[in-house]
């Protein structure tokens, strides 16, 4: 079939403005808007540029905006999207060039949330144990990719990028409800600042986006619970570690 | 805000964010069901145009429902305006201009409950 698509182009070095481009390319329905990219990449103009590596929705470094919502290129099929087919950068990160964003800013607050265990407890000989029940209370946010879909379709990180963002809230919560981890003090400390989890305004974008279908918001709202839980209950002494 | 400087000292818990999301959610809640008894009350069994000076002065001749005003009063007004406020910090970034819309809203805001709140508290009425 031909495939009518627009996408955003920004060259640094050229442009001034980013501006959509169209072209039309020969596919299939059941190809995916990655196919398309690389038709149009290939055929027609190979200065185009984008981000992907595994083709299959597993390293999420194809996230962009496909007909006003953000997707993996990868995991849409062209005959579920109506034409022309519009093709723009994740919002809300500096573009680098076309569909290339810089992440640099989404990585340093992944960080910032500490996504690693943290014990204090001395390496045990085997695995560290856990029943199925406490692996299952954060399975959901396991799945997460790291894409960015979630934090750059968020209108409160577009209004203000101090904002942690959905996907670092989800990295947290993945260690938080985790029944090895012992950093829940730190990342709570971190999550309850005017830059954490409140700035979120349950608006769902990030749940609508996630590829891995993650209930993002949900999430986020577990994590608020606990902090309003940890505020109102009555003090007792910290755990203590040596 | 930094936030790899929050490493080292980890803030207590609390905080004005975290109290404002609570106070939201409980006021909200309450907020449903005194502005529902309002309009239940001032529009479906009294007509708006029954409502004189001799209904108000009746209305609040008790205390009842000068708590009942008054408490919906201070809710609406704080809910109403701790989400001007965080609409404020969302989308105006110039610190001086962030500044000012805040204060407005601080003065405009204080101004109304004060007023609301002197008629539900100290509202004599005059027979004529
Ligand atoms: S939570 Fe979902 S949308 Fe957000 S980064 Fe992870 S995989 Fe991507
Ligand atoms: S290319 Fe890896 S997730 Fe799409």
């Amino acid at each position: 079939m031909q495939l009518d698509i627009q996408i955003k182009r920004f060259n640094p070095e050229q442009d001034r403005e980013p501006q959509w481009r169209e072209y039309t390319v020969t596919l299939e329905p059941t190809d995916r808007v990655l196919d398309a990219l690389h038709a149009v990449k290939w055929h027609h103009d190979g200065s185009l540029a984008f981000r992907r590596s595994c083709a299959h929705g597993i390293c999420g470094s194809d996230g962009m905006m496909i007909n006003g919502r953000n997707r993996l290129a990868c995991k849409v099929l062209i005959k579920d999207l109506r034409q022309p087919i519009m093709v723009e950068p994740m919002r809300g990160f500096p573009v680098v060039k076309d569909l290339i964003v810089d992440m640099a800013g989404f990585f340093d607050k992944y960080r910032s949330v500490r996504p690693y265990l943290i014990s204090d407890e001395a390496p045990p000989r085997t695995e560290r144990l856990q029943s199925p029940a406490e692996r299952e209370r954060y399975e959901d946010t396991t799945k997460c990719i790291l894409c960015g879909a979630c934090t750059t379709s968020c209108p409160s990180f577009w209004a203000n990028s101090a904002y942690v963002g959905p996907a670092a809230i989800v990295q947290a919560h993945r260690f938080i409800f985790d029944s090895r981890d012992q950093g829940r003090a730190e990342r709570s400390a971190i999550l309850n600042q005017a830059s954490g989890v409140w700035r979120c305004r349950t608006i769902f974008n990030c749940t609508d986006a996630c590829p891995r279908g993650i209930n993002v918001t949900k999430a986020i709202g577990e994590v608020k619970k606990l902090l309003v839980k940890a505020a109102t209950r009555p003090p007792h002494p910290p755990p203590t570690r040596d | 805000m930094n936030l790899s400087s929050s490493y080292a000292s980890p803030k207590p818990a609390g905080g004005l964010e975290l109290w404002s999301w609570v106070f939201m959610r409980i006021s909200g809640l309450l907020l449903l069901g005194l502005a529902l008894g309002h309009l239940v009350l001032m529009h479906l069994i009294h007509n708006v145009d029954e409502i004189s000076y001799a209904f108000v002065a009746t209305r609040y001749a008790g205390w009842f429902w000068r708590t009942y005003d008054l408490l919906m009063l201070i809710l609406a007004m704080l809910h109403g305006m701790n989400g001007a406020r965080i609409l404020i910090d969302d989308y105006v970034h110039p610190v001086r201009w962030r500044r000012l819309a805040l204060g407005v809203l601080y003065v405009g805001c204080g101004g109304l409950l004060a007023l609301g709140a002197g008629v539900a508290l100290f509202f004599q009425p005059v027979s004529h």
